[in-house]
């Protein structure tokens, strides 16, 4: 489980973890929480180009949906098979073995901080 | 309940401050304290989950869950006159059941649509408690305070002091029986689903009926709010060894869909005839008396009014509320509206209960469920969709 502390935040609920052209994404703890049980996990081929900002997958939960979006502009590298197959990974680590996707980029853009995306939860 | 479409920025959104109106149920720092999630239930904060709704949802199916549901409306109906106004003022004969039975009625307005579904209780030969939903709660106050002008009879709004325990799943009777405190007038084992029995807890008066919104065996408690938490409390320790568990709206959401049991403002709204509902039954058209509702539902749906299905799918891709159904894979008008749907904890497959055109409404027909942008085949199937071995 990568320290969250370390991590980069999106104001969609979203942690990203820099390394080198690479980012790994997943959903915070926040966000698991708020959807319940996650039921479903839909993410993008890879090798798919994706847009910073677009919807890129679907984390569903037994009550609702929740969409997955691409933090960066790049390709994606690699999906998280395993949470493909066992999707309550997301809310039992979603900072760890719940990551969703892998993409390589050109450009990082502004992230929010630990403490700014703590404080925009509230928490 | 809570939005079924919810993207991850607007979810969070649930978590905002509570307004002014807020209202909290007598149980609810028992809920702070074991790490409830809240949602807004009709002006009401209610636990939405504890920890895993998935784990709560299984909990009742295997051994047993504990719901708060305080925030329901309770009126009491009495007077000489009690029996006949229910015929008048409801769908169904309520003026022949007998004491300590339970029986599931509609509150109809004249032009046959729902205005609220209920459980109604004889608790005395002249005396009926109607139990309604939360967010129906004035709607159904209103409806019954006006349609007693004419009879002996007094309606009173107890909402605000009584609270409402459910304990549901096949342990529930053998929880009941181990609760310090709880003294139950007659024998659990024997009684009947849809029959309550009186009792006390501590010094104070409880009614404990076999009923419930989970397709599982179960008992609903009502008790006034001074003693409910005293009560909440006996139950959860006497369940502790009976696998018990606090248990949330998002599953009693989820158990209530595979018991195929309809939700006010998803499957029934003022719009809504019973018929279309697949709740003909409830509206008592051999009654001798004249009721609310009565002639526009001799008259009933026009032919060509949407009926209310089970739909199954195979895959793990929910269709939910408000999902438009199509009759094929490239239809451009759709014919159906899903009310409520979720992937079954219990099935492993989507259910979903909808609108459809009568034509579309036989066992067996194949449809197409619009799941964001990509039609998902379904097949309109028999409900329930769970049903528990006997």
């Amino acid at each position: 489980m990568a320290d969250k502390t370390e991590l980069q935040y999106t104001a969609e609920h979203e942690w990203v973890l820099v390394d080198g052209d690479t980012v790994t994404v997943g959903i915070t703890a926040y966000a698991a929480d708020k959807l319940g049980d996650v039921v479903f996990v839909e993410l993008p081929a890879v090798g798919s180009d994706v847009a910073g900002g677009s919807v890129v997958g679907e984390i569903e939960s037994t009550k609702s949906v929740g969409e997955l979006f691409a933090p960066v502009t790049g390709t994606v590298a690699e999906t998280n098979d395993a949470v493909v197959d066992s999707p309550e990974l997301v809310n039992s680590d979603p900072f760890g073995a719940g990551w969703l996707i892998k993409v390589t980029y050109a450009e990082l853009p502004p992230l929010l901080s630990y403490a700014e995306y703590s404080a925009l939860v509230g928490e | 309940m809570t939005s079924d479409n919810a993207a991850l920025t607007s979810s969070a959104d649930t978590d905002s401050a509570p307004a002014a109106t807020e209202r909290f149920s007598p149980l609810h720092q028992a809920h702070v304290e074991a790490g409830a999630s809240f949602t807004d239930f009709a002006g009401w904060q209610m636990p939405v989950r504890y920890s895993s709704d998935l784990a709560e949802h299984h909990a009742v199916r295997t051994g047993a869950g504990i719901f708060d549901l305080s925030h329901m409306a309770e009126i009491v109906v009495v007077g000489p006159d009690a029996g006949a106004f229910l015929d008048y003022a409801l769908a169904g004969k309520l003026s022949v059941i007998e004491l300590l039975q339970a029986k599931y009625s509609l509150i109809l307005n004249r032009a046959g649509g729902i205005i609220d579904d209920i459980v109604v209780y004889r608790t005395a030969e002249e005396e009926f408690l109607v139990v309604a939903n939360a967010g129906n709660r004035f709607q159904a106050v209103e409806a019954l305070s006006a349609r007693a002008a004419r009879f002996d009879v007094t309606v009173t709004d107890r909402s605000d002091a009584v609270a409402l325990i459910a304990v549901q799943g096949p342990n529930s009777r053998a929880i009941l029986e181990a609760t310090a405190g709880l003294t139950v007038d007659g024998d659990l084992a024997a009684l009947k689903y849809y029959r309550a029995l009186g009792g006390t807890f501590q010094s104070a008066s409880v009614l404990i009926a076999r009923t419930g919104y989970t397709g599982e065996d179960g008992f609903e408690l009502y008790v006034d709010v001074p003693d409910a938490l005293a009560l909440w409390n006996a139950l959860f320790v006497a369940g502790e060894v009976h696998g018990l568990v606090p248990a949330g709206l998002a599953s009693r959401d989820t158990l209530r869909l595979e018991a195929g049991m309809p939700l006010y403002g998803h499957e029934l709204s003022t719009s809504t005839y019973p018929a279309q509902a697949g709740l003909g039954r409830v509206v008592n058209l051999a009654k001798e008396v004249d009721f609310i509702g009565r002639e526009a539902s001799e008259e009933g749906p026009s032919a060509e009014a949407r009926v209310l299905v089970g739909l199954a799918s195979a895959g793990k891709r929910a269709g939910r509320a408000d999902y438009a159904i199509f009759r094929s894979a490239d239809a451009t008008v759709a014919d159906g509206v899903i009310t409520s749907g979720a992937l079954s904890p219990t099935l492993g497959h989507p259910i979903a209960m909808a609108y459809v055109a009568p034509g579309l409404a036989r066992l067996g027909t194949e449809v197409f469920i619009d799941v964001r942008g990509t039609r998902i085949p379904a097949t309109v199937t028999a409900l329930p969709f769970y049903q528990r071995q006997k």
